[in-house]
């Protein structure tokens, strides 16, 4: 399935400044995996180095947090949007 | 001016939200309040609900998301090594509103890996009688007040 990925402002510059990445995958574990692969200076940021969400972003499907669906197995139909957004927090 | 009223708000809590305009530029376009998840005193976090709301509403205003504001309720307007650690873009502005005085501080910072510079801060639209403001300057105490 194609996807539109939009891409949190701290990742864009691996992307060529591009805010949305479009990438196969049938899960968002694919879609972020091919994400990875596909532009090599995000790694570390996405995922980490186990293939498991990395805690400073979220991901949505649409308007759902996939935290709360299954997680990166979630399912992505094609033209879905997944969108990586930053968890912002501090003291 | 609204985004100290919504700290002020926030209290006891920090309170917390999202600068929209150009990534990148030094004028902040739009602000957007948010929820602190995390409800404390000591910590925030940017509920993520209302991240992917401003994520869209930045969207359809054709800007982006270019820092994030956040209140210390008993500390100065300055990075907590918790910020700095948690500071993940280098391209944002990271503001402080100190509510430690009575008078509220408000200071901008960068931070890149982990280095904190701190940035000129203008507060236009905030009128308090006898103060003189200048961009830098803390809001400060009035004399005679």
């Amino acid at each position: 399935m194609a996807v539109e990925v939009r891409l949190p402002t701290v990742l864009r510059s691996h992307a060529g400044g591009a805010s949305v990445a479009t990438v196969d995958g049938a899960t968002v574990g694919e879609v972020l995996a091919k994400l990875v692969a596909e532009h090599p200076g995000m790694a570390g940021q996405v995922l980490t180095d186990d293939g498991a969400l990395h805690k400073f972003v979220n991901v949505y499907v649409d308007d759902d947090d996939v935290r709360y669906l299954q997680g990166l197995n979630t399912p992505v139909k094609d033209g879905a949007e997944v969108s990586i957004l930053p968890a912002v927090a501090g003291g | 001016m609204q985004m100290v009223a919504h700290c002020l708000a926030g209290l006891p809590d920090e309170a917390c939200g999202l600068l929209v305009g150009s990534y990148g530029a030094d004028e902040v376009a739009h602000l957007f309040p948010t929820s602190n998840a995390a409800a404390s005193a000591m910590v925030y976090e940017i509920d993520p609900k209302d991240m992917l709301k401003v994520d869209r509403a930045a969207q359809e205003l054709g800007a982006d998301i270019m820092g994030v504001f956040h209140s210390h309720t008993h500390t100065d307007a300055y990075p907590s090594p918790t910020d700095v650690a948690q500071a993940t873009d280098p391209g944002w502005h990271y503001v402080l509103v100190s509510l430690r005085e009575a008078h509220p501080v408000v200071r901008s910072y960068g931070i890149v890996d982990g280095r904190i510079t701190e940035e000129p801060v203008e507060v236009p639209s905030l009128e308090v009688p006898g103060l003189d403001l200048g961009p830098e300057r803390d809001l400060g105490r009035a004399t005679g007040l």
